[in-house]
């Protein structure tokens, strides 16, 4: 009997708070306030208490800190390694469709 | 346990200096970077890397691993020299911080003994478990009607000495109707577990769809490529095609070019936004065999004033 497991997912539909996303990664409020600042999380709300994050960002800042500690990335570098992956994937995508 | 050459994991020689290390591990920890390189091997190979660079950038643990010989092949049956270690201090060399993980039985009977024999012990920390990527492979249909797929992970598992070993799990995921190339699932608590008293890390699905015989995607929209006889693409017809939710009559304008793209409106995936269906025209060319086949091709030959060429200046 296989485990069933309930998936989320990473859409753009905003939920989670500034505290939600902190627990998640165990991250200081200041941290990802400026992960918005760089322009890496885009949330929905006008200050950071009523900032909803989508399901989506929790993915991005999952990157951010395996760039930060594996490849010693600043923020600035990563909110472009972000960007570039994004990229590529979206190419990927075209070229793997098209390649035949 | 296998032997493990180090110089060859970071592609050095063994007389490299400390900056030669440094700099090849750099550059191979961008290359094969979980995050960065699609490779099916790029995690494995990325431990690999950060392993050789912990023991070949501390001078220390290379000058040992040095003393083991040269003569020793990557893969080869090992066991460290009786006289190993003894009082030779390795340093608390901790966590390295780095594509944290588990080192392999080669660098932990060597250097295990450096972190209190295991990650963890010796001194109380607590860290939340890696999270782990996988992909999984669906069908356009089941982007269409959303469907249950199941998985078989090698999930980390800690045991009692500290060590980490794979156990096989099988898990049952619910794939989301409408969901896109690309997009990812992200299942709570189902990567790595944590260290002391934090929460196991996530794991993350990125879903990738299998080629399709005749659909392609991109985005929330599918292509198709749709043959069409000259005359049709001439005159106009109406033709069927497949949609994956069943069949459609498509009205193709007269005067139709070869790679126009006549769009379906919502026929595309059923994501968030709905994509569109694109019905790409190629017109194919009846064959020109038969005596009746060529001189219908002829008469159009000598009555059709065409010249396909004309914009070469030919």
């Amino acid at each position: 009997m296989n485990s069933i497991a309930a998936g989320v997912l990473l859409d753009d539909t905003s939920s989670m708070s500034l505290s939600e996303l902190c627990r998640q990664y165990a991250v200081q409020g200041e941290w990802i306030v400026s992960l918005v600042e760089e322009g890496i999380l885009d949330p929905v709300g006008r200050e950071p208490r009523e900032w909803r994050f989508s399901e989506a960002s929790c993915w991005r800042v999952s990157v951010v800190l395996r760039l930060e500690r594996d490849l010693a990335v600043n923020l600035s570098g990563a909110a472009l390694v972000l960007d570039l992956l994004e990229e590529v994937e979206s190419l990927r995508q075209r070229l793997g469709a098209r390649g035949k | 346990m296998d032997y493990k050459d180090y110089y060859k994991s970071l592609g050095v020689k063994r007389d490299a200096t400390q900056d030669e290390i440094k700099r090849a591990y750099r550059k191979l920890a961008r290359k094969y970077h979980p995050d960065i390189s699609k490779e099916a091997s790029a995690a494995e190979r990325f431990k690999e890397i950060n392993e050789a660079n912990e023991v070949l950038k501390d001078p220390k643990k290379r000058k040992a691993y040095d003393r083991l010989g040269s003569n020793w092949q990557s893969g080869e049956e090992f066991r460290p020299p009786p006289d190993w270690g003894g009082d030779t201090d390795f340093g608390a060399g901790g966590f390295s911080g780095s594509g944290a993980g588990a080192f392999s039985d080669f660098f932990e009977s060597l250097f295990g003994q450096a972190r209190g024999g295991g990650v963890g012990r010796g001194r109380s920390f607590s860290m939340r478990g890696e999270d782990q990527q996988a992909k999984v492979l669906i069908g356009i249909e089941d982007a269409y009607h959303g469907s249950t797929q199941t998985l078989t992970l090698q999930k980390p598992q800690m045991g009692q000495g500290g060590q980490v070993h794979m156990r096989e799990q099988r898990l049952d995921v619910k794939i989301p109707k409408g969901i896109r190339p690309g997009q990812r699932i992200r299942l709570a608590g189902q990567g790595s577990p944590g260290h002391g008293e934090a929460p196991a890390g996530d794991l993350y699905l990125e879903v990738a769809f299998r080629p399709h015989p005749y659909y392609r995607v991109e985005g929330s929209d599918l292509y198709v490529d749709l043959p069409v006889a000259p005359w049709e693409a001439a005159l106009g017809a109406k033709v069927k095609i497949p949609t994956p939710d069943g069949m459609v009559t498509l009205t193709i304008p007269a005067d139709s070019k070869q790679g126009s793209k006549l769009r379906l409106k919502g026929r595309g995936l059923p994501a968030q936004e709905k994509g569109d269906l694109y019905a790409v025209l190629t017109i194919v060319l009846p064959s020109a065999k038969t005596k009746e086949e060529k001189s219908l091709y002829e008469q159009m030959a000598q009555e059709m004033a065409f010249n396909p060429r004309a914009h070469l200046g030919v």
